[in-house]
């Protein structure tokens, strides 16, 4: 029984609402069936763990070319959402509002719960130094989890023998 | 489909070792599927987590995903990656005589 137990490290860069569940998925599938899971946020994916902004993540409408009125509920076949709608004010707002009625209607947690979780069953979460200094943040903006601030060499270390997803 | 010897009783079970037909369950074969699986001592709160799923197996015809467990059985996400350490998704499901869980949380 010395065989050494799988590994996978996450790497979250981006802060839209669609982008920040992959991780968090995969994440927990991984971690329900004994794989040892690493998450490191950097960019804009420091917004998935900072406290004022996690439970504000959003999706825009504007330039996403996989979100199609159907999402309303209304059967438009591929009938995109105009871009020139999508400037409007508020219409971000209601993109992410369908979003997550989507995401409730289908018992997937918020954000900020579905990390924790992801920490009660022993995941370790870092945050990248680099933009810990550029977005001038420090510990006490993350949610709890949070492990340590790390360079990216540090990440490298942790992360031995891990296969990483890149998101 | 495959059979196996567990607790003095054939039942049947798929590939990955999951019986296939949650009536052959019982506590006995529980206990052996769970010492196989490195549980070696059920507790009062190991039980709790398995009556529950086979509560909700034997209702749905599906294992409860862990968010479901943790959500209906009342024990937190922390207690039940300790009672059923190294990935109890799969454990917990097979203990209980169940599939595979369906959902992804």
């Amino acid at each position: 029984m010395t065989e050494e137990n799988r590994k996978i490290a996450f790497i979250c860069s981006k802060g839209n609402m669609d982008m920040a569940y992959p991780a968090l998925v995969m994440g927990w599938a991984a971690i329900g069936n004994g794989i040892d899971v690493t998450i490191f946020f950097t960019f804009w994916g420091m917004d998935m763990i900072n406290k004022a902004r996690v439970d504000r993540l959003e999706v825009a409408p504007v330039a996403n070319t996989s979100m199609k009125m159907s999402m309303m509920g209304v059967d438009t076949g591929n009938l995109g959402i105009p871009n020139i709608m999508g400037v409007l004010p508020g219409m971000t707002a209601f993109a992410t509002k369908l979003m997550n009625d989507k995401m409730e209607g289908i018992d997937v947690p918020p954000v900020r719960e579905y990390l924790q979780m992801l920490v009660d069953a022993g995941a370790k979460l870092y945050a990248c130094k680099m933009s810990v200094d550029m977005f001038d943040l420090e510990m006490d903006d993350f949610v709890d989890g949070v492990i340590d601030i790390v360079t990216a060499s540090d990440f490298m270390d942790i992360t031995e023998g891990a296969q990483i997803v890149f998101i | 489909m495959a059979t196996r010897d567990i607790a003095g009783k054939t039942v049947q079970v798929n590939d990955e070792g999951f019986m296939t037909d949650p009536n052959e369950w019982n506590k006995e074969l529980a206990v052996v599927i769970a010492s196989e699986e490195g549980i070696t001592e059920m507790t009062d709160e190991h039980w709790k987590v398995i009556d529950y799923c086979r509560e909700v197996g034997m209702e749905s015809g599906s294992a409860p995903t862990l968010r479901n467990i943790t959500n209906g059985a009342g024990v937190s996400t922390k207690e039940l990656f300790g009672l059923f350490p190294k990935g109890p998704a799969k454990k917990v499901a097979k203990i209980s005589g169940l599939g595979k869980p369906e959902g992804c949380v």
